[in-house]
């Protein structure tokens, strides 16, 4: 089948991945530059038997999506910086409870009302501590439009099969940039549903893990009638104080993700066989960091890339076996230096570590990492 | 209270519940369980959601699916649920901080939308699950612990307040008049739209004693005393009415639905 290249948009590729993914359910509110989001899943939503609403905030948006997600339709919301903070809490609600759904955060300026219409990475700590309580993580980070549309699909996915939100982090440069790009047909994508339930009604235990620590989910109407609460609870679903029971509801929500790490984190490198410089970036980034990569390597200098696709979890063991080999990391980012913390505390003294900010609201340009570069050689 | 609605539809192994001997809240959750009961409704088909405080945890007795969430914004999770599932009949369970506090924002939206959702407001005029501070339903000079000196902020009428702000069905009544108040419910549950019923309720460990209101079975005796069912009032002088409340259905007046609205521009795709 011969399919038609688009020029389409990293939000709205976002949106055609979601719908592919099988979302059914998007509760949102306006903000720059996830607004296209929400008008899309608008126009699209009920053409395909889905549902849209604005909510009155974001709070109220994550909590839609949450009471959705429970009656069995797989939901998203997107949002971007100060609406990312006041989601906080029900994200939180969603981990705990184990209740599938995508967050999507397209990165602007900040902090607070910050700068609307430029690019930023300041949230990558916060899509990763921003809700109260240890929690495990999940966050997607692409760097092309057709990787959003891929992302997308692999946020909804990944959020159902193991009952946790994942946050599909992007930012200004990826939602706004247009490409064009050819979309899989439906037919050869993986669709991942929740697992469900086997045996008695009567018998279900809404928190009762498999082996995979992965509780099976029913959904709410279908006469299980569980309760949910997002206080600790035992294996019932139900509230407990035990030490025992939120000691191991704790342990279990963090080793649920830590036992499949290597089914959900994902990198990209280049060049990096015989690197002795490797620029580590994320999403909007990464453009740049090849551009530079490919400068250097003109000039004889053997540069390389990694870049994670899971900011979290971190691709942590490949970071490290690198660390062997290469002589220096050169971090870029557009923040003051948050991804760096997690590369620091991977490779320790293994080698050297350079940073590329920026938060002027401007991308980060090709030629800033080349100047670093040639300037810490 | 062991009764036939009592083994039916609460989930007796969690029982005893955590509320205080004398607190108002059970005699309101059970009032929901009666009208449930009458109306026959297909309990597999019910949801039950609430936030956070003494009378959020209700959800947790009862057997239906039970949604227990975060403070403030039961609402909004049940939004999405009705949304999602429109067959489900849906029951928010708040208390006057949860609802018009922290909720209030939700409250007025949920309003305005009619999505079909009935909430039952659990009004003690206090936070009670954090021990007593005032909330916005707190009558202008008693003492919360944190109004020491006597409340200065004016209260909130949730009855009138839900009205104005668009819900199509409304009423109250307090936790003494059961009978009305499962009547209300029941009127409220087969409203389509969205309906509001405020409960009265009392609090006797921390409103009841911070106030000097006696015991649970005194502040009961208010309740009967100072409630004026809303036909007998346009009967009454103002001098008579002085310091009494209404009870009462307050408006009725279905408008269309938010979900089924929402089918219609589904349908039209749907046509070919
Ligand atoms: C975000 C947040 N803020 C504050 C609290 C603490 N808190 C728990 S219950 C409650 C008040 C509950 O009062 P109300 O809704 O009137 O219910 P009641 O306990 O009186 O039945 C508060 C402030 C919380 N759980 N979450
Ligand atoms: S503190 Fe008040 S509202 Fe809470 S259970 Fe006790 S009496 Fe009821």
């Amino acid at each position: 089948m011969k399919r038609k290249a688009r020029l389409m948009q990293g939000n709205e590729a976002c949106v055609e991945g979601a719908i592919a993914a099988g979302m059914r359910f998007f509760a949102g509110y306006p903000i720059t530059p996830s607004t296209e989001i929400a008008e899309l899943s608008s126009e699209k939503l009920p053409c395909v038997g889905g549902k849209f609403i604005q909510m009155e905030d974001e709070i109220a948006s994550m909590a839609a999506i949450i009471g959705a997600s429970l009656t069995g339709l797989k939901s998203m919301t997107a949002t971007s910086g100060p609406g990312f903070s006041l989601k906080q809490e029900n994200l939180g609600y969603a981990g705990i409870t184990e209740v599938p759904c995508v967050v999507v955060n397209v990165q602007r300026g900040g902090p607070s009302t910050g700068l609307p219409t430029s690019p930023a990475q300041g949230e990558i700590m916060q899509a990763r501590w921003g809700t109260h309580g240890d929690h495990p993580v999940i966050a997607l980070t692409p760097s092309s439009v057709r990787e959003t549309f891929d992302l997308t699909i692999r946020a909804f996915n990944l959020s159902e099969k193991y009952r946790i939100p994942v946050i599909l982090l992007m930012d200004e440069v990826i939602g706004h940039m247009r490409e064009r790009v050819e979309l899989p047909d439906t037919s050869e994508l993986e669709i991942i549903d929740r697992k469900r339930p086997a045996g008695n009604k009567e018998d279900y235990k809404a928190y009762k893990a498999d082996e995979d620590l992965i509780p099976p989910m029913a959904n709410f109407g279908e006469g299980y009638r569980y309760h949910v609460t997002g206080l600790v609870h035992d294996e019932t679903g139900f509230p407990s104080n035990s030490s025992v029971v939120a000691d191991k509801l704790v342990r279990r929500l963090a080793d649920k993700i830590e036992m499949h790490k290597d089914d959900i984190i994902q990198w990209e490198e280049q060049n990096t066989e015989d690197a002795d410089i490797v620029i580590v970036s994320i999403g909007g980034v990464s453009r740049a960091a090849d551009t530079a990569m490919k400068m250097l390597r003109s000039k004889g200098l053997k540069v390389g890339t990694f870049r994670p696709i899971t900011v979290w979890p971190f691709p942590e063991k490949r970071l490290e076996e690198l660390a062997e080999k290469v002589n220096t990391f050169v971090v870029a980012e557009m923040n003051l230096g948050q991804m760096v913390l997690e590369v620091e505390r991977i490779i320790k003294n293994k080698a050297k570590i350079e940073r590329v900010n920026k938060v002027n609201g401007e991308a980060i340009y090709p030629e800033e990492i080349v100047t670093k570069i040639e300037e810490v050689l | 209270m062991p009764s036939a609605v009592v083994d039916k539809f609460f989930r007796t192994n969690k029982l005893p519940q955590i509320w205080c001997p004398g607190c108002g809240h059970g005699i309101i959750t059970r009032a929901i369980t009666v009208a449930v009961e009458k109306l026959g409704f297909d309990r597999d088909k019910i949801c039950v959601v609430s936030g956070i405080g003494c009378s959020s945890r209700a959800t947790g007795y009862l057997d239906f699916d039970t949604l227990h969430t975060t403070h403030g914004r039961a609402l909004p999770f049940a939004t999405g649920v009705k949304l999602a599932n429109p067959d489900m009949k849906v029951i928010v369970i708040t208390g006057d901080g949860d609802c018009t506090a922290i909720g209030g924002n939700h409250l007025i939206h949920a309003c305005r939308r009619n999505i079909g959702i009935t909430t039952i407001v659990f009004n003690n005029n206090i936070y009670g699950m954090t021990g007593g501070q005032y909330s916005p339903t707190t009558p202008k000079f008693d003492k919360g612990t944190t109004a020491p000196y006597g409340n200065i902020d004016k209260a909130f009428d949730i009855s009138n307040l839900a009205a104005s702000a668009g819900a199509t069905y409304v009423g109250r009544s307090t936790a003494y008049h059961t009978n009305l108040l499962i009547s209300l419910i029941e009127n409220g549950l087969k409203n389509d739209g969205f309906s509001l019923i405020e409960a009265i309720s009392s609090c006797p460990t921390y409103y009841g004693r911070k106030n000097k209101k006696g015991d649970a079975v005194n502040m009961l005796e208010w309740q009967k005393d100072h409630a004026v069912n809303i036909s007998a009032a346009s009967k009454m002088t103002p001098e008579s009415l002085e310091g009494k409340f209404l009870i009462g259905e307050f408006k009725n007046s279905p408008e269309p639905e938010y979900t089924s609205e929402y089918q219609k521009i589904i349908d039209r795709f749907n046509k070919e």
